[in-house]
């Protein structure tokens, strides 16, 4: 016990330390946000309604403190790296939303982008909620990471909640599948998961449908090593040669292009049977698709 | 209050426990209580029996027999991870259905059982708030809580079976205060060991309030499962920053080491699998309770996390 006090009272000097650097940092990354992003950030900030407990964060466990450098550094990369052009941002409606897009790019930047999107050029700015994939929650730091800036464990109780409470909730129907492919498959849309049609009935919510372009580009896959995967406990194992290349490890600054869809509504039994639901996901699917092929074919260029 | 009304005794099982203390406080003044455990009870109040009893004793049946009882309040669930799986679940499970089995031969009208948010489980992919109806999963990696479960499933099958007795069956998260259980102690560490890169969400609620959801639930007309939430949730690093306690982050790997370690060698009361409360999310919706039941907790956050350390504040 006499040891285990020293080590928190060694932990006690080098958090105050912490701290010190901390509050360093925290007050030149407001400055910086001030000259980089415009004094808009802030202001910005402060319009975006959130639920918090007595304990400053909320039931979901977001932080304003951490997600407030999330969205820092996701606005950084929406303006400066990857220069997001965004279109239709006056199709995101007010109240709840399910914002059905493509995946794409080996990690969810497009993800990111999204929520920058929908903070930095939507009207009144949106604080996008999405959901992780169970076995990120295993991961240190990851886990805490997602749950302080806002993502959820991708569980219908969990969507289901976050609508109810009148956020806007990003999904990705297609999944693993989607960010993982290879780049002879880029801006094909693998196949749609029917989750969001049930929860997007039952919950009575419009779905936004989105087309993300340029990410396809960022990582390029060749192949994809199912059986290290299943090994690793990964959902995919992607081979990325540029990986090797010195600053490779850095996505393509690629351009991408977000395009927001006219709301989408649809009605029935949120129980039926998937053939009926597949029929609704491929309205969706198809909408999606050709925004895609669209978005793809209008840009001059890859890289700007 | 109006618990239970008329003439008839309330018998609690488990009555040394520090909670069972804090109930037979609450109600030994209005209702004639009949305590049940086998511990001794030396503060105890003058006018509550205390059997000193095993509840696995045919003994137990004469409590029944002698005074007309107009409710059971369980509490007597063994949760000492240091005994031996057959003596737990001798006790826990062999022993309720004995007590189930009178319930229903007396036609006691009333029997409240206390079960735990824990017979869910921590896991990584749970809703970040369980309803009544989630599977109990909580024994698929912490076998000493299958007895747990077990004692839920046997109260919510005699709910279906005997409609004649009002079973309320209470999920409670995890208790703070001055009782002797894993969450207090742990918070009461001096120094606090946490899994570095993991600060769940928790939910914890005032030993206080427990007796209150408990008084809540012997009132006429109340039956059901609920969970029982205490205030708002907060990270388990806020919980321990109330405390103003320091922290040791240890990676997971190797703490579960150290505790596996630590609990051969009879260092630490914490068995390796309940790392998991400190790594991933277990909290429960209590809107049902909040609604049939009509139970909120009183206390603030502050005022709970801050009970472990009950002496002193």
């Amino acid at each position: 016990m006499a040891n285990l006090a020293r080590i928190g009272s060694f932990a006690r000097g080098a958090r105050a330390l912490a701290r010190g650097l901390l509050g360093t940092a925290t007050g030149a990354v407001d400055g910086w946000m001030g000259t980089l992003l415009g004094e808009d950030f802030n202001r910005r900030l402060a319009r975006v309604p959130l639920s918090l407990t007595s304990q400053g964060v909320d039931p979901f466990g977001l932080d304003p403190q951490w997600t407030k450098w999330a969205l820092a550094s996701a606005a950084f990369l929406h303006r400066r790296y990857f220069r997001t052009e965004v279109h239709g941002a006056a199709n995101i409606p007010t109240g709840r939303v399910l914002l059905v897009a493509n995946h794409s790019g080996q990690i969810p930047i497009d993800g990111a982008l999204i929520g920058a999107a929908l903070f930095m050029d939507v009207e009144p700015p949106r604080f996008t909620r999405a959901m992780v994939e169970k076995w990120t929650q295993t991961l240190p730091f990851v886990s805490m990471l997602f749950a302080r800036v806002g993502q959820v464990v991708g569980v219908p109780e969990n969507a289901q909640r976050l609508l109810e409470q009148g956020e806007a909730l990003l999904v990705f129907p297609e999944g693993a599948r989607g960010i993982s492919k290879t780049f002879d498959h880029r801006y094909q849309l693998t196949e749609f998961g029917l989750g969001f049609m049930r929860l997007a009935i039952e919950t009575n919510t419009p779905i936004v449908p989105v087309a993300v372009v340029g990410g396809e580009e960022q990582y390029v896959s060749v192949g994809n090593v199912e059986s290290l995967a299943k090994l690793l406990g990964m959902p995919s194992f992607p081979l990325i040669p540029q990986l090797l290349l010195p600053g490779g490890q850095l996505p393509l600054p690629t351009k991408y292009r977000i395009y927001f869809g006219e709301p989408m509504q649809f009605a029935g039994d949120p129980d039926d049977d998937d053939a009926v639901m597949e029929e609704k996901v491929w309205v969706v699917k198809s909408m999606i698709q050709s925004m895609l092929n669209r978005g793809v074919k209008d840009r001059k260029h890859v890289f700007w | 209050m109006s618990e239970v009304g008329g003439a008839g005794s309330i018998v609690v099982t488990g009555v040394c426990g520090r909670l069972g203390k804090r109930v037979v406080r609450l109600l030994h003044r209005e209702h004639k209580v009949i305590g049940v455990d086998r511990r001794p009870f030396p503060d105890k109040p003058k006018d509550v029996l205390h059997e000193q009893v095993d509840i696995r004793r045919k003994k137990l049946k004469d409590v029944f027999r002698h005074g007309e009882v107009k409710a059971v309040v369980h509490l007597g669930v063994m949760h000492d991870p240091r005994a031996s799986a057959s003596e737990h679940h001798e006790w826990n499970v062999a022993g309720f259905a004995k007590l189930l089995e009178y319930v229903q031969q007396f036609k006691v009208p009333k029997l409240v059982v206390l079960s735990s948010a824990n017979v869910y489980g921590p896991q990584a992919g749970n809703a970040q708030f369980l309803t009544e109806d989630a599977p109990l999963l909580g024994g698929a990696r912490f076998s000493e809580i299958r007895d747990l479960i077990e004692v839920d499933m046997l109260a919510q099958g005699f709910f279906w079976k005997h409609p004649a007795t009002e079973t309320v069956i209470l999920r409670p998260v995890h208790i703070l205060g001055t009782v002797r259980n894993a969450p207090s102690n742990f918070l009461r560490l001096p120094t606090v060991p946490t899994l570095m890169g993991f600060d769940p969400m928790i939910q914890v609620i005032h030993e206080a309030d427990v007796v209150g959801a408990i008084a809540s639930a012997l009132l006429p007309g109340k039956r059901g499962i609920f969970n029982i939430a205490g205030p708002e949730p907060l990270p388990l690093s806020h919980a321990i920053r109330i405390l103003g306690r320091a922290t040791v982050p240890v990676p997971y790997t190797l703490g579960k080491i150290l505790v596996r370690r630590m609990w051969s060698l009879r260092l630490t009361t914490f068995p390796a699998p309940e790392l998991d409360h400190i790594r991933y999310v277990c909290m429960v919706d209590d809107t049902r309770a909040r609604r049939d039941l009509e139970f909120s907790p009183a206390r603030s956050i502050e005022e709970t996390v801050r009970a472990v350390d009950g002496d002193r504040w």
